[in-house]
């Protein structure tokens, strides 16, 4: 039989049951790996349930450091007979299954390509712990002792670990020490190890972090100085509220009084959070709101008014698969059209599109710089995969003299000065008028915000040329944010024929594609985008090649069609690669897609490299 | 109503204590029908912000979309004012007062802006004791689109097109104290004598102070058969008190019977005084409160006055122990904790 053999190249991924504690052990395994130096990607695939149906948890180590999800596994960890039979067929050939052999395995389950890894897990648990809830949580650690000794990861790493985990509950370590040295004596008494596929300590690390792209958000936010959230619970944008309460207990209470720099309302729905946020951010405070696709359907109205009325507004939408409730549980990029054009009439916002935590937190942090100084809503277009799995990026900075820019905001003293006030006067000529905060100046500066037509002085008006004034002045400052938001990122020589356009969490997969294609002779430039809308380097980029690839998470080709739009390209120069199947986008399938215009080197591919083959077919049964 | 306005006024016109006249206190010229209940609403508000002397840039006028909504155009023009989305107005002025805690928030809805598209956010506006003043103009239609029922018409009621409304009425009086508002007040455009103290008294309250105020259509629903117009609600209407309010410092002047007066001091030290009270009632005691409002529209009487108030209400800020100071006062200093601070959660994370 085949024997996979590696070293720190490998996809493990374990199948657990909802809600059995299986979550916090195979974090550590992920951690273990990740405190070796070694670059790790782990990714939850979870249901939309909270105790009792398949969840999976897949963990890729990439010696090169590509942290996108790669197909095909390599080693399965079962603990979860409902899912079993998928899982089994789910193995590479020539990989491993590892299973609870405390039951024998069913000889519907024997394949005679891959290896069999038993170990009586719960038996090891029932002979240790005398409470069934201890059994059950610690057989978890019993198969990371196990995957320890056969993947020769250092105990010590695992153990201090676990001391880290349980400082404050200190009588659990001595239970998990001893699951874990179970798991790894039974290994040592039973197989050979480590095996073929295993790990060794490298420093690809540095001093990177390990984080969720939603925790990043959130300590965008507290960076940033918002000081009113406003939110409904929606998967998978919770996370980001959980983070920001909790760091802003931590670092935002007043350290003498005791008293919140900070208020989190919990909305009654979607439309009153971003009411609440326009209300806050009208009134002078930064403010935000996370939600997904269904939230920004439901938000729509308001972000009209916000357009329309010129309020700053900060809106972090997490992407998950739609339409409708759509699969709540799994990543998408497909509310980028929704998120472009909110909301009924002429409308369109400024978007940025992180692809790290690190990202999440600056651009979050700069989100609020930007709405306040465009006086539009801003939407930081994170996904399921960035926000709720940990990732590995550089730390975080800060720069401690850096200013919040409040954008044109008149104080007391400015109105003083000031000939006249018009709340929507183009004053500057780059279409951003000036406004005022309520509670100023006792005889200058109000007026009157609303979402009807109104003149340069707030006055209602449903006169034609005063509303089209407007309207074209929204289109000069429109002009005016292009070239405000991020610009792109190249790479490449930028003098090939073909280019590669990308944005968010596909670029982890993308580059390594590019890495493929470059090795098998096939050289393309490549663009990610940052932000919309589109400077002028994203309309030179597609003006430069003859081809050009546009790699999106979802089925219509949203962000093409956005190109499309917007820079009037031509439909037969964009070559969509997309993955809609609800999982990460992987290499395989970029590489895939652009090698069906490259058919001589298609073969050649297809043969020297299997982590390509297989991963264009969308259909997975897990 | 449109109308030529001279902008010249008398210089003797009385001031109130900040030195301004009444008319520092109007707005624009109001585009409503003759005779609306609504201008006689804005008149209300504006007399009782000039009686109280309200600094106005330190108040925001809020609103959501129909006739009532427009009417802060009409009133405060020195103040920021906020027309929102349709029924949408709750969560705006929920933004807006916690960003800054130290301004007075009035917000100005209709009946199909709070009992129909934003009864969901009305609902929750109360429950969180949100502190503003919150007037309801109800006058049982949707005036902007030419007189369709709302959801506060009255079983039976007969509007414009000679047709009886079949469906229940949501009496948001008796929704607001299910609800637990802490001040609930009913009142009618027509009655300014009882409208403007009670205005004085909820801008005091701290927490979420209802006013339902019947406010007649003259154009679509002032008809015989109507339940909401000028002469139905004057023959039906009932008062459960008098109400004074009586400002901080100032003395009490009237005298009353012992026993048909009662006296309650808001948390600022303000008083109101309710006199003519009527027997058995007492607006401190919300189950009373409650079960005299059910009997009263069993009866079909249209009660008014301060149904129900807590004066010591605790509004959401204290729920939420906020700062003292406006959040929107708070600069770096106070709310960024800086690149240490940062180094310490990247470790964390390693």
């Amino acid at each position: 039989m085949q024997q996979l053999s590696s070293i720190n190249d490998l996809v493990i991924r374990f199948a657990n049951v909802n809600g059995t504690g299986s979550a916090s052990a195979n974090n550590l395994f992920a951690k273990s790996i990740f405190r070796m130096g070694i670059p790790v990607t782990p990714k939850n695939i979870f249901p939309s349930n909270i105790q009792g149906l398949p969840t999976w948890y897949e963990v890729r180590v990439s010696d090169k450091g590509y942290l996108g999800r790669r197909s095909g596994i390599d080693i399965m960890v079962c603990v979860n007979p409902q899912s079993m039979k998928n899982d089994i067929e789910s193995v590479r050939p020539g990989g491993y299954f590892m299973y609870d052999s405390s039951r024998p395995l069913e000889n519907q389950y024997l394949r005679d390509d891959i290896h069999y890894i038993g170990v009586p897990m719960i038996r090891i648990c029932q002979g240790l712990f005398p409470q069934p809830r201890q059994q059950q949580l610690l057989k978890n650690v019993v198969y990371v002792g196990a995957l320890t000794a056969l993947l020769d990861i250092e105990v010590d790493v695992v153990k201090n670990l676990i001391s880290e985990e349980f400082r404050k509950k200190e009588k659990l370590i001595p239970l998990n020490f001893q699951a874990l040295e179970a798991g790894i004596d039974y290994v040592h008494k039973h197989y050979e190890y480590p095996l073929g596929l295993r790990l060794e300590r490298r420093d690809k690390i540095g001093n990177w972090i390990m984080i969720d792209g939603n925790s990043a958000c959130a300590l965008g936010a507290i960076y940033a100085g918002a000081t009113v959230a406003a939110w409904y619970p929606i998967t998978p944008s919770t996370s980001v509220v959980d983070a920001f309460t909790k760091y802003a207990k931590r670092l935002r209470t007043d350290p003498i009084t005791g008293k919140k720099k900070y208020a989190i309302v919990q909305a009654e729905d979607e439309l009153a959070a971003m009411g609440v946020v326009i209300g806050a951010m009208w009134n002078g405070a930064r403010s935000f709101t996370a939600t997904s696709g269904p939230g920004v359907s439901l938000m729509n109205e308001f972000i009209g008014l916000a357009y329309f009325a010129e309020i700053p507004a900060v809106l972090i939408d997490v992407q998950r698969g739609g339409p409708s409730t759509g699969m709540p549980t799994r990543t998408q990029q497909s509310d980028i059209l929704l998120a472009a054009y909110a909301s009924h009439g002429d409308t369109k916002h400024p978007l940025l599109f992180p692809a790290t935590p690190k990202e999440c937190f600056e651009m979050t942090a700069e989100a609020f710089d930007l709405a306040e100084r465009m006086q539009t809503p801003v939407m930081v277009m994170t996904d399921l995969d960035l926000g709720m799995n940990d990732h590995l990026c550089p730390p975080f900075e800060w720069d401690d003299s850096k200013q919040f820019d409040r954008g044109k905001v008149l104080d007391a003293e400015d109105l003083e000065k000031v000939k006249e006030f018009g709340r929507y006067l183009d004053v500057d000529g780059d279409g951003i008028p000036y406004r005022t905060i309520p509670g100023t100046h006792p005889t200058k500066g109000s007026y009157f915000t609303r979402g009807s037509s109104k003149d340069e002085y707030a006055r209602y008006t449903e006169e034609g040329e005063a509303y089209k004034r407007n309207m074209d002045r929204l289109l000069k400052k429109w002009e005016t944010i292009k070239d405000l938001v991020p610009g792109p990122e190249h790479s490449g020589t930028g003098e090939n024929k073909e280019g590669v356009i990308f944005f968010g969490t596909s670029a982890y997969a993308a580059l390594e594609a590019t890495d493929r294609l470059g090795a098998a002779g096939v050289e393309v430039d490549t663009l990610r985008l940052k932000a919309f809308p589109f400077n002028s380097a994203v309309q030179e980029f597609i003006e430069q090649h003859d081809r050009v690839y546009v790699v999106e998470q979802n089925r219509d080709a949203q962000m093409r069609s956005l190109l499309m739009i917007e820079l009037g390209i031509d439909p037969k120069k964009l070559v969509s690669i997309l993955n809609y199947d609800g999982f990460p986008i992987t290499a395989g399938l970029i590489v895939n897609g652009i090698l069906k215009f490259h058919p001589e080197v298609q073969a050649l591919v297809a043969n020297g490299q299997q982590a390509s083959a297989g991963e264009s077919t969308v259909n997975r049964k897990s | 109503m449109t109308y030529l306005r001279p902008n010249f006024r008398h210089p003797d016109l009385p001031k109130n204590a900040l030195g301004y006249t009444r008319q520092y206190y109007e707005g624009r010229l109001s585009t409503l029908c003759a005779g609306c209940g609504h201008d006689s609403i804005s008149g209300a508000i504006i007399q009782a912000c000039f009686e109280m002397a309200i600094e106005p840039h330190r108040l925001a006028k809020l609103s959501g979309i129909g006739c009532s909504s427009k009417t802060p155009t009409y009133f405060l023009a020195n103040s920021h004012g906020f027309n929102s989305v349709h029924g949408r107005m709750p969560s705006v002025a929920t933004g807006a007062n916690l960003a800054n805690r130290d301004l007075i928030y009035l917000g100005v809805s209709g009946d199909g802006d709070t009992a129909s598209i934003g009864m969901g956010q009305f609902v929750h506006a109360v429950r969180r004791n949100l502190n503003i003043t919150y007037i309801v103009m109800n006058n049982g239609c949707y005036g902007l689109t030419k007189g369709q029922d709302s959801a506060t018409a009255d079983k039976g009621s007969v509007n414009k097109t000679g047709i009886a409304n079949q469906f229940q009425t949501i009496d948001l009086a008796g929704l607001a104290m299910e609800l637990g508002a802490t001040f609930v007040g009913r009142s009618f455009s027509g009655d300014k004598e009882q409208l403007i103290p009670m205005i004085k008294a909820a801008l005091v309250h701290e927490g979420f102070a209802f006013i339902d105020v019947l406010s007649p259509c003259v154009t679509f629903n002032n008809n015989t058969g109507s339940t909401k117009s000028y002469d139905y609600v004057r023959d039906h209407i009932e008062a459960t008190a008098a109400v004074d309010y009586v400002p901080i410092k100032s003395e009490i002047t009237t005298q009353y019977a012992e026993g048909t007066n009662k006296v309650i001091r808001m948390h600022d030290g303000s008083l109101v005084e309710l006199h003519k009270l009527a027997p058995g009632w007492d607006p401190l005691d919300r189950g009373l409160a409650y079960s005299r409002l059910n009997e009263s529209r069993a009866k079909g009487e249209i009660l008014t006055g301060i149904i129900y108030m807590e004066p010591q209400s605790r509004d959401l800020h204290y729920m939420l122990d906020t700062d003292q100071r406006p959040l929107n006062t708070l600069k770096e200093a106070d709310l960024c904790p800086g690149r240490e601070v940062l180094e310490v959660i990247n470790s964390e994370n390693r």
